[in-house]
């Protein structure tokens, strides 16, 4: 049996935003069976009462002086946009047609 | 004068440059002949900085001249992972959806090399986004080993370690997610040190999977390693995993180089089916080394070790999937299909589809699949808890040894080609790298000999507990030491000459 159908993969893929072609989401589907199968594996382990860690090491929470420092210039910030309009990043329409 | 430069070391370089028996302008300049010479046929670099590294040499030179007390790396070069972001220079990560970028900042790393006088050469190649072990992966072909040009160089660091090895650089960064720094220097026989998590700064390291990445140093010896280490390490108030703690004292250890009554660890689990013969007898010689020298050698057994590589591949996915969904056409990076007709959902699916490869998206649709409701418990909830069954079999592991050992990768480099579109064997190159990314603490690879069937450089990984970073260099530079008497020299020696004069 396999773990992920290829129906789920198209799922996975519409999650992920990635417009896969077909071909690509047929070999896709066959390596994501393999690895998942593969990675299964972690169920083998009794950890019930286990606690998870999210993390290497214990995280802290950790601020800074709420003191004002320079940051990015809007030049800066707009100089690797895509497209520009004036002082502001332009993107296409941000609304499907029937929304 | 010229070619012999690009064999020092980087302490001798910087000793060199201190004197005035050299200058920081005409170190830069050999290392850029070196580069235009053989770089053709090893294509570390994806972006030579020619100009830039002058630039910065004849600063260095100005400084020293104004009698300025530089540090002890002021005027060396270095090649930096393209992962770094440069003000100066392209960042791309080996990604198509980055192709050209200009980076605002600098990372808090680039900024301290700059700090410390290191004079940056240039870019160097990597897996896309930092996933993969080959280099394979990169959107700009493929870097090749200089010990065989027909081989991998190991990766994702793997322009940075092909930079080195073919001394194209005395020293070069990397990144360490899952062994991205261990296994490539292993495999182009130098030395990579991936430091304890959050003992370098991730600011400005373009994120791969945030609870693991560690930025680290490459070096072709023990002593010049832990100089970069101790020249970027260190706390930073920009990384808010950063650890407020001093640096290990990695330079001294490395001087040091004793490991007299030290206790090591033999991995029990690191062995066996899938490691090559010679990869193995090289490691228990090493370890018998290590005995003669007067350390106490037992075995040692983490028995979750054998679950880190799955759990790997459900955390490190996981972290993917959100980190990467940053590259969405908007503010900077690749923006295709925009034709007025398209809605910003589909010019980001259409934009993500061309810009990314093939294991970037195996990885993305991976974790979005560990974090779907449904399948998060049995997935990548149980690989948290798994993380949290390796980190004890580490602690129990440190109350009875001071450093683990095993060997780096269970292979020498394999051919190009060879695992380049079967996923599950390329991961198994990481086997005895990911536990120590899993749990956080510092491991380092030192070179120790090559594999008798294939004349390929063998890598011998020492682990130390978190924040114990100084006794990777302490044994390490043992080893280097010892070896180098019994070989009657550094085993890069013994590397073929490549295509550039030298």
């Amino acid at each position: 049996m396999s773990a992920i159908t290829r129906d789920e993969v198209a799922h996975l893929a519409r999650l992920s935003r990635l417009a896969l072609g077909e071909e690509e989401l047929d070999h896709l589907a066959g390596q994501l069976d393999d690895i998942i199968s593969a990675v299964a594996r972690v169920r083998e382990v009794a950890a019930d009462d286990i606690p998870p860690s999210s993390h290497a090491l214990p995280l802290v929470n950790v601020f800074r002086a709420d003191g004002i420092r320079p940051c990015l210039s809007r030049e800066d910030a707009l100089s690797q946009a895509p497209a520009t309009e004036g002082d502001r990043f332009k993107v296409p329409r941000i609304l499907d047609e029937e929304a | 004068m010229s070619s012999d430069l690009t064999r020092k070391s980087a302490a001798q370089l910087g000793e060199l440059i201190a004197s005035g028996e050299t200058s920081a302008v005409e170190v830069a300049q050999a290392h850029l002949d070196r580069i235009a010479a053989v770089d053709p046929e090893i294509k570390a670099f994806l972006h030579v900085n020619a100009d830039g590294a002058l630039e910065q040499a004849r600063a260095v030179d100005a400084r020293r001249a104004a009698g300025e007390e530089l540090g002890p790396l002021a005027g060396v070069p270095i090649a930096h992972k393209d992962v770094f972001t440069t003000r100066d220079q392209p960042t791309t990560c080996g990604s198509r959806i980055l192709e050209g970028w200009r980076p605002p900042y600098d990372a808090t790393v680039t900024a301290r090399l700059r700090a410390a006088g290191l004079v940056i050469l240039g870019k160097t190649n990597m897996d896309e986004f930092a996933m993969g072990s080959s280099t394979e992966n990169s959107a700009y072909g493929v870097t090749h080993n200089p010990w065989d040009p027909s081989r991998v160089p190991g990766g994702s660091s793997g322009g940075s370690s092909a930079a080195v090895a073919a001394y194209m650089a005395p020293l070069s960064t990397g990144t360490d997610t899952g062994g991205s720094i261990r296994q490539p220097a292993a495999v182009t026989g130098i030395v990579g040190t991936k430091p304890t998590y959050g003992g370098s700064s991730r600011y400005g390291v373009v994120a791969f999977a945030s609870s693991l990445d560690s930025p680290g140093p490459f070096g072709r010896t023990v002593l010049d390693t832990a100089l970069l280490h101790e020249a970027f390490a260190g706390h930073d108030p920009m990384d808010a995993t950063s650890i407020d703690a001093p640096v290990p004292p990695v330079v001294e250890a490395a001087r040091r180089a004793d490991v007299d009554g030290l206790r090591v660890g033999v991995v029990r689990e690191f062995g066996g089916e899938g490691y090559q013969a010679g990869v193995e007898q090289r490691f228990r010689e090493t370890v018998e080394l290590l005995e003669s020298l007067g350390a106490k050698v037992t075995e040692v057994s983490c028995p979750h070790f054998a679950y880190a590589l799955p759990a790997y591949y459900l955390i490190a996915p996981s972290e993917v999937s959100s980190n990467l969904a940053r590259f969405d056409a908007m503010r900077y990076g690749l923006r295709l299909g925009d034709d007025g007709t398209r809605s910003a959902e589909e010019v980001m699916s259409l934009t993500r589809e061309a810009g990314f490869g093939a294991e970037v998206k195996r990885r993305i649709m991976l974790g979005t699949f560990a974090l779907s409701s449904g399948y998060y418990d049995a997935y990548y909830g149980q690989a948290q808890k798994v993380r949290t069954l390796i980190n004890r079999d580490f602690d129990a592991a440190f109350e009875q040894v001071d450093v683990l050992v095993s060997p780096t990768t269970p292979t020498t480099a394999f051919p190009i080609g060879e695992r380049a579109d079967d996923p599950m064997a390329m991961y198994l190159a990481d086997l005895c790298t990911i536990p120590s990314d899993l749990s956080g603490n510092a491991a380092i690879s030192v070179p120790c000999g090559l594999s008798p069937e294939d004349g390929l450089p063998v890598g011998f990984q020492i682990m130390a507990p978190p924040l114990a970073d100084d006794r990777l260099y302490r044994v390490g530079a043992a080893v280097e030491a010892a070896f180098t008497d019994r070989w009657g020299g550094p085993l890069l020696d013994t590397a073929p000459e490549l295509g550039g004069a030298r």
